[in-house]
């Protein structure tokens, strides 16, 4: 149906509401990592068993039948560590590790029965009694949880339309485009201080006064869902579980700034994202939600998908309106800001997908009440995806201000295996490794920047004892120096040198003036580059080099790696009771270090071994016993 | 693999390009996506259709060329006909996504410096985060996202894919001597 107007709309809803709220639904998680874990048979298994036993399954059977329940394919529910997961609507029951062989119990005892099927639900084990919490509110996973960006992930049909406007879907829109002007609307997000959540923070009010204020016959609204931090999939999982609230965030944009076409840039390595944006936006056309004339109002927005190619650069704004335009995508210096000269030489606005997900909340509940959550300067909420050593890997939305503490032990449930916290990694390649010291700071764009890290897109990396944080730091440059354009040279031949010396402290083969080398080129890459690639890249090095000096140390005057990870810092050593003398492992040995005569135990010559590790694979006695290097014994 | 020649390839559906560069109006500013359809349809960039599709959209073949070796999706070498993306992410490289990515190239017996079978059926690659960091260390084969993997599941993951390839399309004489 198409909505001519704002009442038609609303009746609409109203209807809607009425057919899902409050319903009996079986919500099976859709997201990626419960898919990888078997959800599709688990949702199969389902509408086996629910057909069989005539509780049929279909939203047109339930409506009006508030005992049917409706089995629903959902986006991501965020705690994909213990997934499948499965939510029991409208109790709130949550299932985890669901199996296909567990339906048959799941519809039995919970949707015949009423009752909880006890093993599936949530247990932690708290001084030696074991607790459980079968409801989602209750589990201390979510009990922290503020879900504005997620509101509806994990909870409806990202390929239905209906169920995004039973949740008041578009009705921000509708508000936005009828009671209010597009200064209004910049205005209100003004005063909610919404910043900018892909990293930088840059307040997205004024962001779009700029755009607004600057005089052009054509605008863009581009919608950032160019994600490409490791171990970030934030923007991913809303795109996958509620494209609608992208798509309305992006229409509210462009009346706010006068836009009437729209562009999605979304990662190559996202089909599904990009599968479930297209069905939405012809969804939202078909309902005239997108388009000429939206809800009767004179205002039309056109939104298409853009797929990136694998550059990681891309998500830097001026890089990224060049790859839409079809070229390399290079950065570009600012200014001018693509708010007077973007896209196609105009105005452009960039706001990443979380920014424009708070959009429609914020018009539809109003700046004071989105001000009640997270702190003066940073409000709202931030969503973070928990990953590394933690106990619950996976998506969460916090308030901003709530401690690291919180987010990692409350939340995120600690360290994985019972062991020591070490760091963590927040912000991505571009981020810093904070400390225990820093547990207690609060997260917000100002205190993390104060510590040397960055709020970044939400990608949260936990590292615990047996991580090298020197290791850390070189993945991190090995990463940015292979995105890096190529196009300014401090960012070109700076992360070069800095992933050279790393490689050698890693390698065991450092001097203390390599240290002193990498700490001034990580000074002037951070001063000197074109872009925000180049100027946060150093990040990781710098903060690891303030909060981890003796570790940088161990590894270049003790050449000793604490944590064990680094192969260089191994010894090999033929244990005499056990070596036959057979003489295979000096016959493997390609630096030939190792000696020796028949009846008498070899030798290997430490100067000399390279640590390949030949010998140990070579030996067919178990004669050969890698030693870590400790400080002392060298 | 004589198959998959630019020659051949081109005397046999050069149509194909041309459809693909309609359906996107031969307009430059969709060259990303023009060349991401002909690599779905190739498995890679003939370097013939590259020149091809510059003249078409009246663009210099470097500037087409520089687009095709900037984004790291774009081969100009062909690539399997199942691509293994390793998850190096930090999530995945702290849980060890480095013996997954070894235990993937022994079993397909690749040497060093080379990403794809000769009989042009697997192309192994490294990518930054798919995402799945619930799963680490992750590979997908295709668009399908295997998670916590191992030495062990490597190889029984990609003997299902072999047995696939062979209880399929046996009959083009490419599976060689790695299935056992």
């Amino acid at each position: 149906m198409v909505f001519r107007d704002r009442k038609a709309l609303e009746e609409r809803i109203q209807e809607l509401k009425a057919r899902y709220t409050g319903k009996r639904r079986v919500l099976v998680c859709g997201g990626l990592g419960c898919l990888a874990k078997g959800a599709q048979a688990v949702f199969e298994k389902f509408q086996e068993v629910l057909a069989r036993e005539g509780l049929d399954w279909t939203v047109e059977r339930g409506d009006g039948h508030g005992s049917t329940p409706q089995l629903v394919r959902t986006g991501c529910m965020g705690l994909c560590e213990a997934g499948p997961l499965v939510t029991i609507e409208p109790s709130g029951i949550l299932y985890l590790r669901v199996h296909p062989e567990d339906v048959e119990d799941i519809v039995e005892t919970t949707l015949k029965n009423g009752r909880i099927v006890e093993h599936l639900v949530y247990r932690e084990e708290q001084n030696g009694r074991v607790q459980q919490w079968p409801f989602m509110k209750d589990v201390p996973f979510y009990r922290r949880q503020v879900k504005i960006v997620l509101r509806n992930c994990g909870s409806i049909d990202p390929e239905n339309l209906d169920e995004y406007l039973a949740r008041d879907g578009y009705l921000a829109l509708a508000r936005a485009l009828t009671e209010m002007s597009p200064d209004d609307v910049i205005g209100e997000v003004m005063k909610a201080g919404l910043r900018g959540r892909g990293g930088g923070g840059f307040p997205t009010g004024r962001k779009w006064q700029f755009a607004r204020m600057v005089k052009a016959d054509r605008k863009y609204i581009v919608c950032n869902g160019d994600e490409g931090d490791p171990g970030a999939f934030m923007d991913r999982s809303v795109m996958e579980g509620d494209p609608h609230s992208v798509i309305e965030g992006m229409a509210i944009a462009g009346y706010a700034i006068g836009a009437s076409e729209g562009y999605i840039y979304v990662r190559a390595e996202y089909p599904l994202a990009v599968k479930r944006l297209r069905k939405a936006i012809q969804d939202a056309y078909q309902a005239g939600l997108l388009g000429e004339n939206i809800l009767g109002t004179g205002f039309c927005f056109d939104v298409r998908i853009k797929e990136g190619a694998g550059a990681f650069v891309c998500g830097e704004e001026t890089a990224l309106i060049a790859s839409i335009e079809g070229k390399r995508g290079m950065p570009n210096p600012r200014p001018p800001y693509p708010a007077q000269k973007g896209l196609f030489g105009k105005p452009t606005v960039i706001n990443n997908v979380e920014t424009l997900v708070n959009v429609p909340a914020i018009i539809l509940y109003g700046a004071e009440w989105f001000r009640s959550f997270g702190t003066a300067t940073s409000p709202g909420t931030k969503t973070f995806a928990l990953a590394g050593k933690i106990q619950n890997t996976g998506l969460v939305e916090v308030p901003m201000g709530i401690t690291l503490r919180e987010l990692i032990f409350d939340v995120g449930g600690g360290i994985q295996n019972g062991k020591r916290f070490k760091a963590v990694q927040i912000g991505g390649p571009s981020g810093g490794c904070l400390t225990e010291h820093h547990l207690d700071l609060p997260v917000d764009y100002d205190s993390l920047c104060g510590a040397g890290a960055i709020m970044g897109s939400g990608g949260l990396i936990v590292l615990d004892e047996d991580t090298c944080i020197v290791e850390v730091a070189r993945f991190f440059m090995s990463f940015t120096q292979s995105e890096s354009c190529g196009k300014c040279v401090p960012c070109r031949e700076g992360t070069k040198h800095m992933l050279n010396i790393l490689q050698k402290i890693v390698d065991g083969k450092a001097t203390l003036e390599d240290l002193a080398l990498l700490e001034e080129t990580a000074l002037v890459v951070k001063d000197a580059s074109l872009c925000g690639l180049g100027k946060t890249a150093p990040n990781p090095v710098l903060t690891t080099l303030r909060y981890f000096r003796d570790e940088y140390i161990d590894h270049v005057v003790h050449r000793v790696c604490p944590a064990q990870v680094c192969q260089a810092m191994r010894e090999f050593w033929i244990d005499p009771e056990k070596c036959r003398a057979c003489g295979k492992c000096a016959r493997v040995c390609p630096v030939s270090c190792i000696s020796g005569r028949p009846k008498v135990p070899y030798v290997i010559d430490q100067a000399k071994c390279i640590k390949c590790g030949s010998c140990f694979e070579a030996c067919p006695f178990d004669a050969i016993v890698i030693k870590w290097r400790r400080k002392g014994n060298a | 693999m004589e198959k998959l020649e630019p020659e051949v390839a081109l005397g046999r559906s050069f149509e194909k390009v041309n459809a693909i560069l309609e359906k996107h109006g031969y307009d430059s500013t969709n060259l990303i996506a023009i060349l991401q359809e002909i690599q779905e349809e190739y498995r890679y960039l003939p370097e013939e259709i590259l020149t091809y599709v510059a003249t078409a959209l009246r663009v210099s073949p470097a500037y087409v060329y520089g687009v095709a070796t900037f984004y790291a999706q774009f081969s100009l070498k062909p690539k399997g006909k199942h691509i293994i993306r390793v998850c190096d992410g930090t999530a995945c490289h702290v849980k060890g996504s480095e013996k997954v990515l070894k235990a993937v190239r022994e079993y397909l017996g690749l040497r060093e410096g080379e990403n794809t079978t000769p009989d042009l059926l697997f192309t192994v690659e490294t990518v930054a985060c798919i995402g799945a960091c619930a799963l680490a260390p992750a590979l997908m084969v295709d668009e399908e996202v295997h998670g916590l993997m191992d030495e062990e599941k490597v190889q029984k993951l990609l003997e299902s894919y072999m047995e696939r390839e062979e209880g399929g399309e046996a009959s083009d004489g490419l599976q060689g001597q790695k299935g056992a």
